[in-house]
């Protein structure tokens, strides 16, 4: 029992609760840095480490931080932790770093790890509050590959620098830009809906279908009865 | 002249909303009324321009002079959040019709991270503190613009039959799109 509810707090945020697709959080990477799927596998992995690391911390001290500076408090430890990964990407990885620029220290203002802190490590024990954010870490990386992948799919014919598509093809620029990361960001999004908004009705005609046939039952039985 | 061509790249060349993504959560947020979205771009102006000025300071004066450059995000994030509730402490003194006007939506702007990013990248490109206050004032007339300019739009788009699955964020976020495009007209203006 427990297990399974362990297991439901880690895939909640790669599903049902994706922080991309389902609650609209952390939009401004999601759009800026998804020009090719490494750019977005960087931005993930850094924000994932951050939103674990903090989110064990703020779960281990949540008795301790007075409930009036608790967001200063959350931002604070955020801050540090995205200082760590800044400085390390500047060492390890120059290019990337400079490719990604203003919008690693970024993620200091990410509403992703904010709103996890306060929605969820603030009210739950390390373990939990560690399972959920690399669920959500997850849902956030699944969600910018896909992105970074389209768009480098149609914008430059290749994904993970791997030509894909042949070489007659041409590319369109507009996918690289600003303007293609809002329209492939609200495709996707539509796409979402228009299956969750199929799902619902599947359910409801499955429920409408059960109740008639309930209905029939008892008609039926009624009538054996009289 | 230098400072202009920084506050018209600022404002429309390089709008921060849409060709930095910085502020995309008000933008798509509070952009249903024009009224509404006025008041939190010229609220959002202030505060650049005031971050721009501090963090300028901070910076330059402070953790440079003293080696600290490792601990500039947590300074500004403190900075900023500490400012924006001094500003809103400072116009409820001043101006009640003002504070009512922005009450609501003073807060938010502490997550909006064009203030971040306007500091950041003060840093990044080595402003000097004049260069520093039009690039904030820029920003925020940039920002002022595209979200009111979307706010007109939303308006209209509230009377068009809109399919299921775009309502709300897709089809906001395509506006956005077909925004930036046009905004991408202005690039040859420098």
């Amino acid at each position: 029992m427990i297990r399974i509810s362990y297991w439901r707090e880690f895939v909640k945020g790669i599903l049902d609760q994706n922080p991309t697709f389902r609650q609209l959080l952390g939009t401004c990477p999601t759009l800026a840095v998804t020009v090719s799927a490494v750019n977005g596998i960087a931005m993930a992995l850094a924000t994932s480490f951050v939103l674990v690391f903090s989110s064990v911390i703020i779960s281990m001290i949540r008795k301790l931080i007075p409930s009036q500076v608790r967001i200063a408090s959350y931002i604070v430890i955020i801050a540090s932790f995205v200082t760590i990964v800044d400085l390390v990407m500047k060492a390890r990885f120059p290019e990337l770093s400079k490719e990604l620029g203003p919008y690693i220290p970024l993620i200091v203002v990410n509403c992703i790890i904010l709103g996890r802190a306060e929605a969820f490590s603030s009210k739950n024990t390390i373990f939990r509050s560690f399972l959920d954010a690399l669920g959500n870490g997850t849902g956030f990386l699944l969600a910018l590959t896909l992105i970074g992948s389209i768009r480098e799919l149609i914008g430059s014919g290749k994904i993970f620098n791997f030509g894909i598509l042949p070489a007659e093809f041409n590319p369109w620029l507009v996918m690289i830009l600003p303007a293609g990361a809002f329209i492939t960001y609200g495709l996707l999004l539509a796409s979402i809906n228009q299956i969750s908004i199929r799902k619902k009705r599947i359910k409801k005609e499955k429920m409408i279908e059960e109740i008639i046939g309930k209905k029939k039952e008892s008609v039926l039985l009624s009538e054996v009865a009289s | 002249m230098e400072v202009i061509l920084i506050f018209i790249s600022a404002a429309i060349i390089n709008n921060f909303v849409l060709s930095y993504f910085l502020g995309i959560c008000p933008f798509i947020g509070v952009s249903n009324k024009i009224s509404s979205a006025f008041s939190m771009g010229i609220a959002t102006t202030f505060v650049l321009t005031v971050t721009a000025i501090v963090s300028w300071l901070i910076y330059f004066m402070i953790l440079l002079p003293f080696k600290l450059e490792f601990l500039q995000y947590v300074a500004f994030i403190l900075v900023i959040a500490s400012l924006v509730q001094l500003v809103e402490m400072v116009i409820k003194k001043v101006s009640q019709p003002l504070y009512r006007a922005l009450g609501i939506f003073l807060p938010l702007i502490t997550t909006n991270c064009a203030i971040l990013g306007l500091a950041l990248f003060i840093v990044l490109r080595n402003y000097s503190f004049i260069e520093s206050i039009f690039f904030g004032l820029g920003a925020g007339t940039g920002f002022t613009m595209a979200i009111t300019i979307m706010a007109g739009i939303r308006e209209e788009l509230e009377l068009a039959n809109v399919p299921d699955a775009f309502k709300g964020a897709p089809i906001t976020l395509i506006v956005a799109g077909i925004l930036a495009l046009a905004f991408m007209g202005f690039s040859g203006l420098l």
